[in-house]
């Protein structure tokens, strides 16, 4: 929803506290809701305190793939040789995640203040925030704010610089982020070498997410504790978790709940449920990279790492896409085959003909044209697209058209049947 | 940048340098910021766009020179990233999220009303006047917001086909 944003009363304001009040936005502002004090305190402890601390409190990464933040760091060498790096991901192109975009655009200072905090941890004498090219505004506001903040000096030795995407999906996977920051083109790397031995430029790198490093002054704030204690089921997923949810309910918006929180209720009592008359046919809870659920798991599912696991899914960058019975599931999985074709960087064969192939035939099934042969023949392709590629975006074209064929096969058979109109021409 | 900042033309015209003046000084800031020349690419590629509307082959040229790189090896980079413009486009450049989110919110009637309302009769051309370039585009990060439309650098939010024809008449 548009803001002023009147929260829910079930939501749990840590991240989002601040939303749609424009004078948290400038330097002041900040610092009279209580500002960079967790930075200054950072700055004079020892960098594996921090870690310690972090570690302690459960977070883990929200960019996607959840994992823990602390131990991350960690993995950082303690002892110095060469220069270190931090990249922030602000690429933020998972369709149905609009969460980083709100943090830059209401808590700049909160992200940077989370930045240098992690910069110190890990030792980096600079840092990249490399904000995806389509946000503007946000870039803007960040500009502001780290000028504001460099003005003022808070960030000691630790420089940070906002770096501009140009339109690329697949640069929000940090191997290709640190080839795009390095100038080239942003192909992932082949792993091993992991970041933290040899990342951007060749140095130890880190690369976390807006939301996972927004939580990082909290955490020092409140204790490692209180974070913890934000836990409603599983006790490894911790803190508080921004849901972006779209598609068709009432509210679409942004959401702060503690892990945990059931997707019925938050479908239908935060975001005020389907609209007159619709029911819901699907939901996919982390982005669209991850397996589509049916009606009856997604009222069942607890919004946390472990409880989507649990329903064959993943939590994911935590974008809620929701469909209701409206919804045409089988062009919408085409759309999502052609979004990954398009992203794919086709370095890897599997990934780029998959990719390609799997949308060519979809289109066919839409026109009308398709053979019952054809949904075999996309779950061979897409077991041949998952765990063989360099990065995951292979995986991801595979995750919707998988779950889809195999939770809405009637719906695929319509079309090849002839008992459902072609929607495309041939 | 504003929706009026000015693009382009045609191509044919006489080769200026984009580095020269304040926009040299902004690249030189820039350089600081990175251990080598070559990761201030995107960066240098945005100052042309900026100042061009779009990149040409001789831009890349000045640019490869500046950094230390070959012109091949800078193509092959601004073909990789959608949104830098290795053609000249219309005045407005508008950019339509079609992704799956918005498409089910009726996002492929706002590309069309756009297509309508501007000229532009098709996906990708620009339309007789020179005025305006439609495109779709996969997800702008912004689809609790259906349906989100680039024009030129400004972000719009909520765009519905009833709300076209303001916006080209605001922009026109
Ligand atoms: C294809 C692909 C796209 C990704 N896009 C993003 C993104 O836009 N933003 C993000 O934070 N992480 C993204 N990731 C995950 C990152 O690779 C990385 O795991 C994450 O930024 C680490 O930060 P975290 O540990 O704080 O989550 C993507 C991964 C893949 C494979
Ligand atoms: S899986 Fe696809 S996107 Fe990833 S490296 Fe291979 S070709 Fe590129
Ligand atoms: S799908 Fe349209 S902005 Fe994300």
């Amino acid at each position: 929803m548009g803001f002023p944003h009147t929260p829910h009363p079930r939501e749990t304001l840590v991240l989002s506290k601040h939303f749609g009040d424009t004078d948290a936005r400038t330097y002041k502002g900040w610092v009279k809701r209580g500002g960079y004090e967790m930075l200054n305190q950072a700055l004079a402890m020892e960098p594996a305190a921090i870690i310690e601390e972090v570690k302690a409190s459960g977070l883990r990464g929200r960019g996607g793939a959840g994992f823990p933040t602390g131990l991350k760091w960690s993995f950082m060498p303690r002892e110095k040789k060469k220069p270190h790096y931090l990249c922030v991901n602000a690429d933020e192109s998972e369709p149905g995640t609009f969460k980083d975009r709100e943090i830059m655009r209401w808590t700049p200072h909160g992200l940077l203040e989370g930045t240098a905090i992690a910069a110190h941890a890990i030792q980096a004498d600079v840092t990249y925030i490399y904000i995806r090219g389509e946000f503007t505004e946000a870039w803007d506001i960040m500009e502001r704010a780290l000028a504001e903040a460099n003005a003022a000096g808070v960030f000691g030795k630790i420089k940070i610089y906002l770096h501009r995407g140009a339109g690329a999906y697949i640069c929000g996977e940090e191997t290709a982020m640190m080839n795009s920051i390095e100038g080239k083109r942003g192909n992932p790397r082949i792993k091993p070498p992991f970041p933290a031995a040899a990342g951007l430029f060749g140095m130890p790198t880190t690369i976390n997410n807006v939301e996972t490093l927004a939580a990082v002054p909290l955490i020092l704030e409140n204790g490692a504790a209180w974070y913890k204690g934000l836990c409603l089921s599983n006790p490894k997923s911790t803190g508080t978790k921004l849901l972006s949810v779209c598609g068709h309910v009432q509210k679409p918006g942004n959401y702060e709940v503690t892990m945990g929180f059931p997707l019925k209720d938050l479908l239908y009592d935060l975001c005020g449920g389907m609209r007159p008359g619709r029911t819901l046919k699907a939901v996919i809870p982390g982005g669209s990279s991850v397996p589509i659920l049916n009606r009856e798991e997604a009222e069942s599912t607890l919004l946390d790492y472990e409880g989507c696991v649990e329903k064959g899914t993943m939590l994911g960058s935590g974008g809620v896409i929701v469909f209701d019975d409206s919804a045409d599931l089988v062009y919408q999985i085409m759309r999502l085959a052609r979004f990954y074709a398009h992203e794919s960087c086709a370095q890897c064969t599997q990934c780029r003909e998959g990719t390609a192939w799997t949308t060519k035939i979809l289109e066919r099934i839409l026109a009308g044209q398709g053979k019952m042969a054809d949904l075999d023949l996309l779950l061979d392709l897409a077991d041949n697209m998952t765990g063989k590629t360099i990065c995951v975006l292979s995986d991801s074209c595979a995750a919707p058209v998988v779950s889809g064929i195999k939770k809405f096969r009637n719906e695929f058979e319509a079309y090849i049947t002839g008992n459902r109109k072609p929607v495309i021409a041939a | 940048m504003s929706a009026g900042m000015s693009m382009h033309a045609s191509g044919t015209e006489e080769y200026q340098a984009v580095f020269t003046g304040a926009t040299l000084e902004r690249l030189q800031e820039i350089l600081t910021r990175y251990p080598n020349r070559q990761a201030a690419l995107l960066p240098a590629l945005w100052l042309v766009q900026e100042a061009r509307g779009w990149i040409s082959d001789r831009n890349m040229a000045e640019v490869a020179e500046l950094l230390g790189l070959t012109p091949a090896y800078v193509k092959g980079v601004v073909t990789f990233y959608t949104m830098y413009h290795q053609h000249p486009v219309g005045k407005n450049f508008v950019q339509v999220c079609t992704t799956s989110p918005c498409n089910i919110c009726g996002a492929e009637d706002v590309a069309m009303a756009f297509l309508e309302h501007t000229g532009a009769k098709e996906l990708g051309a620009t339309s007789p006047d020179g005025n305006w370039t439609v495109i779709e585009v996969e997800c702008l990060g912004a689809c609790g917001f259906a349906t989100p439309v680039m024009i030129n650098d400004d972000f719009i939010e909520s765009v519905t086909p009833d709300k076209v024809p303001e916006l080209v008449r605001k922009y026109r």
